[in-house]
């Protein structure tokens, strides 16, 4: 586990003012279909390196960040918040 | 003869003498003693008795490795058990005691052991005490606790402060000896942010126990010097009497700074410890290296010292060791303790080396040398007599009171191992090195590999040149030294197995393991590293194996015909010495651990009589006794019928409540709920369910809309962070393009509920507005003005009871003041107030849910809130994953009532429904009971229980059974709804 993240708004702070939701996966469209939101919802890959994951700054600015890190290095190789990717995709 | 203190000679302060006990004897040392030199200088080398077979021992060491002199120092709740004698800074009136014996330190009851040690080799544990196996958690093994003791914890509370810090640097440097000076001084003088670290309370390591000179100054006094020169740069901090025992994640290392461990009262305004995590952007380990004992029988016997030990208590505390002093060494290390021996006056009775024809060119001393030879075995009971040593063939007894041992030496590369790097042995270092470039870290100095005072000081300069240059700094390199009368220890042929051993030969002295332990374990198939480890226990005692682990891998390749390299090591891990729970706690105990959390009327509840309950950090008030009530129970049941017959007063300040603005603030509470919502209008409060993306229920409360744009969320208790996380992360994340935005105001209002048929009549004496029936209907949400327009508040019709209520909510400073006036408003009316308890029964029985019900596994048909979620919405949080066809089974488990068919009988929360006649087994479960209560108003017991199918079994009979404590009561499944089920009194 990283022990500072990189914040793109607070800088670089201590993990424990982090909490970690899981995977930074896109929420399927309302009519993507019965297999796509069992896959969203329960199967997630658990895969040995590059990874990106929704990290939310809970006790700093409460900016919800797409946190890439290396889950065999642990090392952090970006941090951005996780609205500028979303209102791109929109 | 034994240790004793020599007349001159030093870094200790002899005008200061310190008067200490040890085992209730009082002694003396002066200041700039530990311990340890002050219990030489006494001539106490006894002092402390072995794990597992009670052997007296000795003082091995001078530092952090030491595996023999714990002891326990201090009393009360500051004692300190296993406490290094070798760290532990000597001040006025030290208590310190020996552990591990009994009746007394000389004559050990236990030290029986000893002769029973052929039945207590490797693996004793599982070979002898096997039989019978219900002996074993009952006799075998608190026996062999006992016995095999360290120092016991004190049970009273620890009365010292401890706290927490960060700290930022270009450059960490640990280690202050000449490497890690040398380093820290060309960083400062670069003008970097230097943060240097030393276990010890003087910088300087290895130079304080050093002869040589350096440039113009003897070594101690460059030390001293380099000290001052740092501790006067203002980007520099030097941190003495601090160990850095970790090396974690982003380059952060975790320290503990001993602040006032080295004094007999702590200071109250200052902590005892301090636990540091310090993020470098490069570091520079400079934690030299540690001297490897040989194992050779009787290596364990009091008065047997590691060379550099035995020279650091010599020239840095003016003890001498005895006055028959031999040394046993593979290297040159052993000739500059000689010299110095010689210095102070006592000629070694011999240096026995191991190799042949090899004395160091700078040695010129008169000692006699037995080249090409061991010492086999040293003897004696409780100190030391006599060494045999084996030269060609020929033993020779030699009559000698100390005896010194230089094994080689290991470089201490813990930390360059903390994130899973792997050491590597070097057969021409003779040692296991650092992982090679790791990012972040480098190693320098004797923790490198290399040797000599000369080389150490070069490299300190240079490394530090080269990380400080890779951060942008330009370091202009100045030489140190140069270095005169040093007799550096480079690296020998390791000696592992030594020929001739009679007596026990010990590899880890602090769990007990010899020599023949590590034979055995090869021989019975645990050859392999790890299990060697664990077959023996070697390196697994509070030390880690600091002094043992190599010797036990080299024994280990010995043994199995293959090198160093091939056996490997097992995985060093943070700590790299023991750190006290009290620092790592640091200020987080007592009435720290946790924050309280008070409603703004906690002081209304206290005043009016509350008993209150600990609800996650909240306090809630539970009950309101009052005078004549036999228990909490009465006290409920009053409150419960009171609301029902005139009014109630409740504190719901600790309900989640959030603040949602913005043009799309409809849209997307209208998404975030699956009831709609984009039709609720201005000044209407409407009951919401949340799901979680997997289509159960995730929390539940109620939202108004004040203002077009505007509305207000609640939440349950329990729920509300995770709701305002949630909600943060459907705005941010899922939903960026919408024009919403998000504010926890929880603590910002103070909220109360009114119930009860008089509820309005109270309410309506301190609000200006009309709330009558017509003006003021079921579900009303609106901004109020109370008392003549002094305070605005918020008003909702909502009900938690069953009965005619509202909320009201007031600015949290207002809150006291208001509910005072709400509490003499409703005098005439018999207002009481309620608590916790009461609201439970309450909304128990007009069959409304909390999280006992919303446990995770519900979806809102399940809980008869089926219609509830829309199918008119194309998309909601939950809708997806709802229509799968489990979801929708018959034979889910329902929300139902539940009563016993006597109502005198008594049934919990936790009980399972079984079908009437079915036998009480779990494969006849049927369901169990979420919530449980006496209801006074219907007089009986009540439940809400989940249930297969149950919404279609009421008037069904069923068991209700509880084996956890045996209760069998029949009852019939009903309406969850045991109050007012057509809703009347909601819109009276």
């Amino acid at each position: 586990m990283a022990s500072l993240v990189p914040c793109p708004h607070c800088g670089l702070r201590p993990k424990e003012e982090f909490t970690i939701k899981g995977a930074a996966l896109p929420r399927p469209s309302p009519d993507a279909g019965a297999d796509a939101w069992l896959d969203h919802v329960y199967l997630r890959d658990n895969p040995r390196g590059a990874l990106d994951e929704f990290w939310h700054h809970t006790s700093g600015c409460r900016r919800w960040l797409i946190v890439s890190r290396d889950t065999f290095s642990h090392e952090i190789s970006a941090c951005r918040d996780a609205a500028d990717p979303a209102k791109e995709r929109s | 003869m034994t240790a004793f203190r020599l007349p001159h000679g030093g870094l200790i302060d002899r005008s200061r003498p310190l008067s200490f006990s040890f085992d209730g004897k009082s002694m003396t040392g002066f200041a700039g003693d530990t311990l340890a030199s002050a219990l030489l200088a006494n001539g106490r080398i006894l002092v402390g008795r072995s794990f597992k077979y009670h052997r007296p021992r000795g003082i091995l060491t001078a530092g952090s490795a030491e595996p023999n002199a714990l002891v326990t120092v201090n009393t009360g709740g500051r004692t300190e058990p296993n406490t290094l004698a070798t760290m532990q800074e000597l001040h006025e009136g030290l208590r310190a005691a020996s552990q591990n014996r009994w009746p007394s330190l000389a004559f050990d009851i236990g030290a029986l052991n000893g002769l029973l040690s052929p039945f207590l080799g490797a693996g004793f544990y599982y070979k002898t005490f096997m039989w019978p196996a219900a002996f074993w958690e009952k006799l075998y093994e608190p026996l062999i606790r006992r016995a095999a003791g360290l120092g016991r914890a004190s049970h009273d509370a620890d009365p010292d402060d401890y706290e927490k810090c960060w700290a930022h640097c270009d450059l960490l440097v640990i280690g202050a000896g000449a490497t890690g000076l040398a380093a820290a001084l060309t960083a400062g003088r670069a003008g970097a942010r230097v943060i240097v670290v030393d276990e010890h309370p003087v910088a300087g390591g290895g130079l304080l126990s050093e002869t040589a000179i350096i440039g113009t100054q003897a070594a101690a006094d460059f030390a001293a010097s380099c000290a001052t020169e740092l501790q006067s740069m203002p980007n520099v901090r030097l941190l003495t009497r601090t160990t850095v025992f970790a090396w974690y994640d982003g380059n952060v290392f975790g320290a503990v700074e001993r602040v006032q461990k080295h004094v007999g009262f702590p200071a109250p305004n200052l902590p005892v410890e301090r636990l540091w995590r310090i993020a470098a952007k490069q570091a520079l380990l400079a934690t030299g290296a540690e001297e490897r004992p040989l194992v050779f029988g009787g290596n364990d016997i009091p008065g047997v010292m590691m060379a550099g030990a035995m020279r650091r208590y010599l020239n840095c505390h003016g003890v001498a060791p005895g006055h028959r002093v031999a040394i046993f060494t593979t290297n040159d290390s052993g000739y500059g303790l000689a010299r110095d021996l010689e210095a102070a006056g006592i000629v070694p009775q011999a240096i026995i080396d191991s190799r042949r024809d090899a004395i160091p060119d700078s040695y010129s001393g008169s000692a006699r040398v037995v080249s090409g030879a061991v010492v086999s075995d040293a003897c004696g009971r409780k100190s030391l007599s006599s060494i045999s040593v084996l030269q060609n063939g020929k033993s020779e007894e030699l009559k000698v009171d100390a005896l010194a041992m230089s094994g080689g030496f290991s470089p201490v590369i813990h930390l360059a191992c903390h994130r899973g790097g792997k050491p590597q042995w070097s057969d021409e270092h003779a040692a296991f090195l650092a992982p090679s470039s790791q990012k972040g870290l480098a190693l320098a100095g004797a923790a490198d590999g290399t040797a000599g005072l000369q080389a150490c000081l070069e490299a300190g300069v240079s490394k530090a040149a080269a990380l400080l240059g890779s951060l942008g700094f330009t370091a202009k390199p100045q030489a140190l030294g140069p270095v005169e009368g040093d007799i550096a220890a480079g690296p020998a042929k390791p000696l592992w197995t030594i020929p001739g051993i009679r007596e026990k030969a010990f590899v880890d002295f602090q769990n007990d393991v010899h020599r023949k332990d590590i034979t055995l374990a090869t021989r019975e198939g645990y050859g392999h590293v790890e299990l060697a480890k664990r077959y023996t226990t070697t390196g697994m005692a509070t030390d880690q194996g600091k002094l043992s682990n190599v010797n036990a891998i080299g024994l280990l390749a010995e043994e199995r015909g293959v090198s160093p390299a091939d056996v490997g090591t097992t995985t060093f891990r943070p700590f790299y010495s023991p750190v006290s729970f009290g620092a790592l706690a640091g200020a987080t105990h007592g009435k720290h651990f946790m924050p309280a959390r008070m409603s703004p009327l906690h002081e209304w509840a206290k005043k009016n009589g509350a008993e209150f309950v600990e609800a996650g950090l909240w306090y809630r008030s539970a009950w309101f006794a009052r005078d004549g009530e036999s228990g909490w129970r009465e006290s409920v049941d009053r409150e419960a019928l009171n609301v029902r017959k005139n009014a109630g007063l409740c504190d719901v300040s600790t309900l989640g409540k959030i603040e949602i603005t913005g043009a799309d603030a409809a849209e997307f509470i209208n998404r975030v709920y699956c009831n709609a919502f984009l039709k609720l209008p201005v000044g209407k409060a409407r009951y919401g369910l949340m799901l979680r993306e997997d289509g159960f229920i995730f929390d539940d409360g109620t939202t108004s809309r004040l203002e077009e744009n505007r509305y207000f969320m609640t939440t349950t208790t329990a729920a509300a962070i995770a709701t305002m996380n949630h909600l943060e992360f459907c705005a941010q994340v899922l939903w960026p393009g919408l024009d919403v935005r998000l504010a926890s105001v929880t603590d910002q209002w103070a909220q109360m509920a009114v119930a009860g048929p008089k509820s309005r009549a109270i309410l309506q004496q301190i609000i200006d507005d009309d709330i009558s029936n017509d003006a003021f209907p079921y579900l009303a949400a609106r901004d109020v003005s109370l008392f003549g327009g002094q305070v605005h508040g918020r008003l909702f019709r909502i009900s938690f009871s069953g009965e005619l209520a509202f909320e009201l909510a007031v600015l949290a400073d207002f809150g006291e003041a208001t509910a005072d006036a709400l509490m003499q408003a409703g005098d005439t009316h018999g207002i009481q107030p309620y608590g916790v308890e009461a609201l439970s029964v309450l909304r128990i029985e007009k069959g409304h849910v909390t999280h006992s019900e919303i446990n995770g596994t519900a979806v809102p048909a399940d809980l008869g809130f089926g219609r509830m979620a829309s199918s008119a919405k194309a998309d909601f949080i939950g809708k997806h994953m709802l229509s799968r066809d489990g979801l929708s089974a018959r034979d889910r488990l329902q929300l139902v009532g539940v009563m016993p068919l006597d109502t005198t009988a008594y049934f919990r929360s936790g009980a399972h429904i079984l079908a009437k006649d079915a036998d009480a087994t779990l494969e006849n479960d049927q369901g169990h009971v979420t919530s449980s209560c006496y209801s006074p108003h219907t007089g009986s017991h009540i439940g809400l229980a989940l249930v297969k199918g149950g919404s279609a079994r009421h008037g069904e009979e069923i068991l209700i059974w509880n084996a956890l404590h045996g209760e069998y009561v029949p009852g019939r499944l009903c309406d969850p709804v045991f109050v007012d089920p057509a809703n009347s009194r909601l819109s009276m």
